[in-house]
């Protein structure tokens, strides 16, 4: 119906300027779930308006969850909307209502879509991901499986799949949180290496992470005051005089 | 004792189990006792308020209670003995005691007093001439038979002279002599005064001048140090050299060198895993890669600008030794270290021989000659760096005439502009040279500013490389040689160079920061910054869980490669190098990095014609469909044919000169090559990561199904293969994750509670720590109360002393004017008495 930047103009204000002064609020109800199916940013988006449709004014939205689990694509952990989509998704997983299999299901595909994102965003999920734990603690063989089979080929989740029961979340490990310890940057190293042990009761406050931006972790680091400046021992030879220096390879140095 | 004086302080409640001290209290024997130990002490005091002489009772163990008085006496009679053992007269009993006078010897100073002094009178000490002693003792007889034996050849007529005549004569002669002596004396003194004050003149001339001249004055005065002396000096000193450590073997050095090596990687690897970060504050002494670890500490030699101060003949000698050294580099003999190392020697004692003939050798103790020869030993190792680095380059004739021109003494610049300047029109050699002196003459040790006039100076080196690199020719070649003596400052100051390049770094990333804010979308920085980051991974070592400067760096470069727009060939290339950056800098710790393996899905996906994105997404900088697509896609078959693999000149990152499409097509297939090794890396690299094959699946995908390989020429296909192969290679393995077993929370224990009772009637409340900090303020107060108890009774005492003193005066001046009244009226009553008597009579 509407031009994309005006749909996201839109989408923007709605749930605060527009819907709270509507007699009924209900009438909003078509443009949302149009708004919903779109896909892309414009989802994230009305995810908002139909939040406040739902909670306070009765809308049963069949198959929510599973359109929810289809919106986690890579680009959401670089998209700008990312702290207003994740403080919602936040409030839906919330319920300790939900099924196992479903909470498992967004574990693992917010995971495995963590392989991509910037440190900033993985910073936010990680505590995420463990008050999904706390919350659901059936989920918990995702991270801790005595008895499993020792030896397996292939990760039985199946990433492709469009609906979260048949997704076989619950049969998986997270060895996408495994790999994130060896993350470059610290803090994400330290972050991951929680779920190695058992966690602590408290939920993590996350509200503070979502807003986190690249420059701002930058700062912190380069504020930091080191006691002592390890340095390089090898002799240097030159700009890419190192052993077996890919620049030498590949670039020169006219 | 006497139950009268005893008092009894009654006890209201009998309490089992305490016991009471004060029960029983004797105030009479306590108040004596307290008495009798302030006459002993404060009294004493009291009584010698204003004498400043103390009595040193030196007898042994007079005081010592523990000794029985026969013991005492024994011991006492040993000591005297042994004092009398060694005397030679026994009779003098005060033969060991020294008597003083104001702290002086006295005996010392009656020796002093026996000094003859040189200009008085008495110069002969008393002595007696013989002719004198002849004429006066033995009647002169044989005075008088000497002259007439003497004279008698000479003046026979002469009268024998009388005896009164001959004395008369003698004093005379002997008043003569002793006037002239006088005057002799005199006249010497005069001389003496006027040279002092001639030279006094002529020394304010000198001081004006400069020292160096006076030098040369001296130096012309001295002859030539023969050869004979040169060699029985040399052998001098070689006699006179402590033995040192015996030279090792090259086998020992490299196992030394191994072992150093060994350790700094142990080092790094801790690090690395980021534990006990805290545990091992104390950070490894650095060494040098070229130390030799035989315990010289880097002291750099001070020679070099002494010798510049003394004057023309040690710059001379420097010169010689450059040229030797030149000299054999020309003649290739750069591994043969003990050739060098021997005209080294060489001419470091010519070096010491011209330092002793110019008088200078008072001012140098064996010590620091030993200095020197160490400081010789690095400033060796230096050159032979230097040597090494500059024999890379062909030596033409004019370097060495460039070198003698340059000057030997550089000020540390103070500012950027100063800096430049020196550096200006230099070539790279030159320019290494002059950064290597101002180091040298600016080295720590010499001064004390020179620390922050170096530390300067790696901030000017770095922003001078910058500039370099944003030219529009950059100087590569130049950088490449500046990074040496960057890393050589780097290593002498961590703290500062972390700052500078703390700061570089915050500059850039902060200018990233504004160029989004106002604009939305950041493009990539100038080369300069990229060359940054690769200086960065040459002086810091990259491996750390944490460093100051090269996590920062990691976080800048991933928000280069996330935030950055690609619109151009030239952003691509850049992308690329902060790729290769990224797998650098991890090379070692194997860190998982995703923003690499998103840029090269990303670069990847511009390599191919439109419309084929299915079966993976590219993420920000990329999108699915844009402007950027087909940046990398090359569909010229005659361009496809004709390319070579080529290393990517980096100056095309400032400016795309050719603009030749083929030239450009083939600039694209080589990024394409690099884009295929560095998969085929980040494959080799990531190979142990648990989910390695969700992290290359989109790019396993992107290569087996979309790329067009059919299309590509050998040589690509070849890069093609061995990445995707690589990257098919691994097998798939996956084990459940099992969390650690957490350490199991003790049972909760119902046994009672056991607490240690300190003192009765005392609240028990409250952590040991807090009972104790009450028993200490207990104790304080208590202690408070009885000193001031003390006190008074010190004050009271004192004042019933001082009373009584009073009234004994004053009785005894009662007591007197009692007396003198009484004789008065005695005196009186005999005097009226006396009177009566002579009234009536």
């Amino acid at each position: 119906q509407l031009p994309t930047g005006l749909y996201k103009k839109v989408l923007v204000i709605l749930h605060d300027s527009v819907l709270p002064y509507m007699n009924e609020p209900t009438l909003m109800m078509d443009f949302l779930t149009v708004a919903y199916g779109i896909g892309g940013a414009i989802s994230l988006l009305a995810l908002n308006g139909l939040f406040i449709l739902i909670h306070q004014h009765n809308l049963e939205y069949p198959d929510f969850y599973k359109k929810l689990y289809s919106l986690l694509d890579p680009s959401i952990y670089h998209v700008k909307y990312r702290a207003r989509f994740f403080h919602l998704t936040d409030l839906f997983l919330s319920s300790s209502h939900l099924p196992a299999y479903l909470v498992a299901a967004f574990i693992k595909r917010l995971s495995r879509l963590a392989l991509t994102a910037p440190p900033e965003a993985l910073l936010m999920i990680i505590p995420f991901i463990c008050n999904l734990f706390r919350r659901h603690p059936a989920c918990r063989v995702l991270v801790h499986r005595p008895g499993g089979p020792a030896d397996m080929s292939e990760d039985p989740y199946i990433m492709e799949q469009e609906e979260p029961s048949a997704s076989r979340a619950l049969e998986s490990s997270l060895w996408e949180i495994q790999s994130l310890q060896s993350h470059y940057h610290p803090d994400v190293a330290k972050a991951a290496a929680v779920l190695n042990q058992s966690l602590s009761e408290m939920e993590d406050d996350i509200s503070g992470l979502l807003e986190l931006s690249a420059y701002e972790l930058f700062d912190k680091e380069v504020k930091k005051k080191a006691a002592d400046v390890p340095l390089e021992f090898e002799l240097v030879r030159g700009l890419f005089g190192k052993k077996k220096d890919i620049f030498a390879e590949h670039f020169s140095l006219d | 004792s006497n139950p009268f004086e005893v008092k009894v302080n009654r006890q209201k409640f009998d309490i089992l189990g305490r016991k009471t001290k004060n029960d029983v209290g004797l105030p009479g024997v306590s108040r004596s006792k307290a008495i009798k130990k302030r006459n002993q002490t404060l009294l004493k005091e009291y009584k010698e308020r204003e004498k400043t002489n103390v009595f040193k009772d030196k007898r042994f163990g007079e005081y010592n209670t523990n000794i029985t008085p026969e013991e005492k006496m024994i011991r006492r009679f040993a000591l005297e003995r042994q004092q009398n053992y060694g005397k030679k007269n026994i009779y003098n009993l005060n033969e060991d005691e020294e008597l003083t006078h104001y702290g002086q010897s006295l005996a010392e100073i009656e020796k002093l007093n026996d000094i003859v002094d040189s200009d008085s009178d008495t110069e002969e000490g008393g002595a007696l001439s013989a002719e004198l002693t002849a004429a006066h003792f033995g009647g002169g007889g044989g005075l008088l038979r000497k002259k007439v034996s003497s004279e008698q050849p000479d003046e026979e007529e002469d009268k024998p002279k009388s005896r009164k005549e001959l004395l008369e004569e003698m004093i005379a002669r002997s008043k003569q002599e002793k006037q002239e002596r006088q005057s002799r004396r005199e006249s010497a003194l005069e001389l003496t005064e006027k040279l002092d004050k001639d030279w006094k003149e002529i020394q304010t001339l000198m001081a004006r001048k400069t020292p160096k001249s006076e030098k040369k004055d001296k130096e012309v005065e001295k002859p030539k140090p023969d050869e004979y002396d040169m060699i029985v000096r040399e052998l001098g000193f070689e006699m006179k050299a402590k033995p040192s450590e015996r030279l090792k073997t090259e086998e020992e050095l490299a196992k030394e060198e191994q072992a150093r090596l060994q350790k700094l990687e142990a080092d790094r690897l801790r690090r690395m895993r980021g534990i006990d970060e805290q545990a091992n504050k104390k950070r490894p002494s650095h060494m040098s890669a070229d130390d030799l670890a035989d315990g010289f500490i880097l002291d750099k030699d001070g020679r070099r600008l002494l010798s510049y101060k003394d004057g023309k003949i040690n710059i001379e000698n420097e010169e010689e030794k450059e040229e030797e050294e030149e000299e054999e580099e020309e003649e290739g003999e750069e591994e043969d270290n003990e050739n060098e190392e021997e005209s080294e020697e060489q001419s470091a004692n010519e070096d010491e021989e011209d330092d002793a003939a110019d008088g200078h050798s008072d001012l140098e103790s064996d010590l620091e000659s030993e200095e020197e020869a160490a400081g010789n030993k690095l400033e060796k190792k230096h050159e032979a760096d230097e040597n090494e680095s500059q024999n890379v380059e062909k030596l033409d004739p004019e370097r060495e005439a460039a070198k003698s021109e340059l000057p030997y003494v550089f000020a540390a610049p103070e500012s950027y502009e100063t800096f430049k300047s020196l550096l200006a029109g230099r070539t790279i050699e030159q320019q290494l040279i002059i950064l290597e002196r101002i180091q040298k003459c600016n080295h720590p040790s010499l001064a004390v500013g020179n620390k922050a006039k170096l530390e300067k100076l790696f901030g000017f080196l770095l922003e001078y490389i910058g500039e370099l690199a944003t030219l529009d020719l950059p100087e590569l070649r130049t950088i490449d040689k500046l990074v040496l003596p960057l890393y050589n400052l780097c290593q002498m100051f961590p703290e500062a160079a972390c700052d500078s390049v703390r700061f570089i770094l915050r500059d850039a990333a902060h200018d990233l920061e504004e160029i989004i804010e106002v604009r939305g979308r950041a493009t990539f920085p100038g080369l300069d910054t990229l060359i940054y980051l690769k200086i960065v991974s040459l002086l810091f070592p990259t491996s750390d869980f944490w460093h100051p400067v090269v996590t920062p760096a990691f976080m800048y470069m991933s928000q280069l490669l996330t935030k950055c727009r690609i619109t151009t060939l030239q952003d691509v290339i850049k992308g690329l190098f902060i790729c290769c950056l990224f797998l650098e800098y991890v090379s070692f710790s194997k860190r998982f990095v995703p923003e690499l393996i998103n840029f090269l899905l990303g670069v990847l996906h511009i390599s191919l014609p439109k419309n084929q994105a299915q079966g993976y997404t590219v993420v920000h900088p990329f999108t699915p469909v844009g402007k950027n697509l087909e940046l990398l896609f090359v569909c010229d078959k005659k361009d496809l044919e004709s390319w070579e693999k080529q290393n990517v000149p980096l100056s095309i990152m400032t400016k795309l000169k050719e603009a030749n499409k083929t030239e450009i097509n083939h600039i694209r297939l080589s990024c394409l090559a690099l884009c295929f090794d560095l998969i085929k890396k980040c494959a080799a690299l990531y190979e142990s990561l648990p989910s390695f094959h969700e992290i290359m699946h989109p790019l396993r995908m992107l290569l087996t199904k979309h790329v067009p390989v059919s299309e590509y020429p050998e040589k690509m296909r070849e890069w093609y293969h061995s990445a995707l192969k690589e990257l098919e290679s691994k097998v798939k393995h996956y084990t459940p994750l099992i969390c650690e077993k957490k350490k199991p929370v003790p049972l909760k224990q119902y046994t009672p509670k056991i607490v240690k009772v300190l003192e009765f009637g005392k609240k028990q409340a409250g952590s040991k720590k807090e009972q104790e900090r009450k028993q200490l303020i207990l104790r304080h107060k208590r202690e408070l109360k009885g000193a001031i108890r003390e006190i008074r009774k010190d004050n009271q005492y004192l004042a019933r002393m001082q009373l009584s003193e009073i009234m004994e005066r004053d009785s005894a001046r009662k007591r007197k004017v009692k007396e003198l009244l009484g004789s008065l009226a005695t005196q009186e009553g005999e005097w009226k008495a006396m009177k009566r008597k002579k009234w009536k009579s």
